[in-house]
């Protein structure tokens, strides 16, 4: 960071594009599906043939409910479609049917987790959450373009925040909690790849302390977390530099270019702001029913922050293992489900964030695909509990589980992991290392501490590796003290 | 004459308008438009007499709320015939010219 960078302090606001889990569009009844050949799923309707109607799916009202409620906002007993106009080959109608100043969402606010550091949690406000449909997609030839659209009509809500983010961090941090509450909500799979997570994000800087907003850019095509925090900080580098050079900053759509690490300004598309909104005569105002409100608060279930929350105040986690282990869902109900029966729960938790995690990450499948039952993993920590097997023996064991899908009983006697002790036997492997050492003995009576290792090991061997080193070390310590 | 009295719409407007309906218009047809639009705006001037400040905007007549219809996959009969439509298609897609970004 440049000195003038401290100069500044950045303003960005984010929309998201959310895809919701339907089963069919959202005004016709063509599939959702992802990766169907081109124009497969496709109709009248999501074609903009003429004399076509479209007929809303009350499953996308009940979806985007569930996540404005999750956010705090206000839901509109009645919003009424407009319809958003603009030319584009995507547009089958040339218009997209959306929501503008009656969103079916309003206000709310998104908390992100604190970072432990400075303290507890932030919240970034909403502007609104509005239902729109999706354009189809555009496939680039060298002489032509290629429009399919299987994507057009599929059910989208748009996320908008106030401009209340102010690093490229904090911008990653806030993606991360809503694409997190979608899937808890299971409102959206919120896949970046398959475009059904999608993030544009205006970006201003103004001097640090500074009520009044600068000059903002908007900036498109950033395909993943790691590229919109990126693209951000790019942008506002490249916008402090144009104001310490004494330039402006001009109102534009920029893309961010991720092979150059750049955001340029976009070529066509120049007069797409103007979108002369008017409501959608084709369909009559959304009207949610008085009970359906209520009826989906009721069936909320427990969102990441409420489980961070809990985490660390009931089960004294940090707000860094809160957050690793609460992001997905899966990932917080496993690590639940190995609880029951175990003392230690920050070790139950450690094991989570690091065996666990790690597998599933490597293989690239489901939870339930990739590691044993939680219930088997709870069994093999409290063995670790109880010292019948070291911390080393339950990696061995779990690795060993993954790949063949034995329990933690079977697989620690098959592999001969159970560690002995047995006071009675590991006594008597110690009396004979002692016995069997005289000279080494008087010199660690004498004072020489170090030796005090090579008697653990001595006893260790003597057991085929198989001792409690715990029980090892208090009896040692026991005989070798009394002469 | 229409276009000696211009005081609502002026010759941009009309040439962003046309802009935006992707409409190419002739010298001519650009001053015969400059007209129409001028009339249509007198006659919201006409419209606007009337005191509408305490009436709630209408978006529709009769506030019966939107149909509803379940959320269950129905396939088009005919998909293929979508493309029937189209002016020209490659590779079961619509082709339209390059589009620059
Ligand atoms: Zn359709």
């Amino acid at each position: 960071m440049s000195a003038s960078s401290e100069k500044y302090e950045a303003v960005i606001g984010l929309e998201v594009h959310a895809q919701l889990l339907t089963r069919s569009k959202i005004f016709c009844g063509c599939s959702t599906e992802f990766g169907a050949p081109p124009n497969t799923h496709v109709c009248p309707v999501c074609c903009g043939m003429p004399g076509v109607l479209p007929v809303f799916n009350r499953r996308v009202l009940e979806l985007a409910i569930r996540m404005g409620l999750a956010a705090h906002c206000t839901i509109a007993p009645r919003s009424i479609f407009d319809r958003k106009n603009y030319f584009y080959p995507d547009l089958p109608k040339g218009y997209q049917i959306s929501q503008y100043e009656t969103p079916l969402c309003k206000g709310g606010y998104i908390e992100l987790p604190g970072d432990g550091d400075n303290g507890g949690p932030t919240r970034i406000r909403l502007v609104r959450i509005h239902l729109e449909e999706d354009a189809g997609k555009n496939i680039h030839a060298p002489d032509c373009s290629l429009v399919d659209f299987n994507r057009s009509g599929v059910p989208l809500t748009e996320i908008v925040s106030e401009p209340d983010i102010r690093t490229p961090e904090q911008a990653g941090a806030y993606l991360r909690e809503l694409r997190s509450m979608l899937r808890y909500l299971e409102v959206s799979d919120g896949n970046m790849e398959e475009g059904s997570f999608r993030c544009d994000a205006n970006v201003s800087v103004r001097p640090r302390g500074s009520d009044s907003l600068g000059v903002k850019t908007e900036v498109k095509n950033m395909n993943s977390f790691r590229h919109v925090e990126h693209a951000i900080a790019y942008e506002i580098e490249r916008q402090i530099e144009l104001l310490e050079a004494g330039e402006r900053v001009v109102q534009e759509t920029r893309l961010w270019d991720p092979d150059r690490g750049v955001t340029r300004p976009m070529r066509s598309k120049e007069y797409a702001h103007d979108y002369r909104y008017f409501p959608e005569p084709d369909l009559p105002p959304l009207i949610v029913p008085p009970d359906l409100v209520e009826q989906i608060r009721i069936a909320m279930p427990e969102l990441p922050a409420a489980r961070r929350a809990r985490y660390t105040s009931e089960m004294g986690l940090t707000p860094y293992e809160a957050n690793v282990l609460t992001q997905e869902r899966e990932i917080a109900d496993y690590f639940e489900a190995v609880l029951p029966g175990l003392k230690n729960r920050k070790a139950a938790a450690n094991w989570v964030m690091t065996e666990v995690l790690r597998v599933v990450n490597e293989s690239g499948r489901g939870v339930a695909q990739s590691v044993p039952a939680p219930a088997e993993v709870g069994s093999l920590l409290k063995m670790v509990e109880d010292g019948a097997i070291s911390l080393n023996a339950a990696k061995t064991a779990f690795a060993a589980m993954c790949k063949s899908g034995k329990n933690a009983k079977a697989t620690v006697s098959e592999l001969g992991l159970l560690q002995v002790s047995d006071e009675a036997a590991i006594a008597a492997a110690c009396d004979e290392v002692i016995c069997a050492e005289p000279a080494k003995v008087a010199e660690y009576r004498g004072g020489r501490d170090k030796l005090f290792g090579f008697f653990v090991g001595q006893v260790m061997k003597a057991m085929g590796g198989k001792a409690n080193p715990k029980i090892i070390n208090e009896v040692l310590r026991r005989k070798l003290a009394a002469s | 004459m229409a276009t000696e009295k211009t005081n609502k719409i002026n010759l941009d407007q009309v040439r962003h308008i046309a802009l935006l309906a992707r409409l190419e218009l002739t010298a001519d047809e650009e001053q015969r438009m400059l007209g129409d639009l001028e009339q249509m705006l007198e006659y919201v001037d006409k419209l606007n007499e009337l005191d509408t400040a305490a009436v709630e905007p209408t978006a529709q007549v009769g506030d019966i709320g939107a149909a509803m219809r379940d959320d269950v996959v129905a396939t088009c009969d005919d998909p293929q015939s979508i493309l029937a439509n189209a002016p020209d298609a490659r590779e079961q897609m619509f082709k339209v010219p390059k589009i620059i970004e």
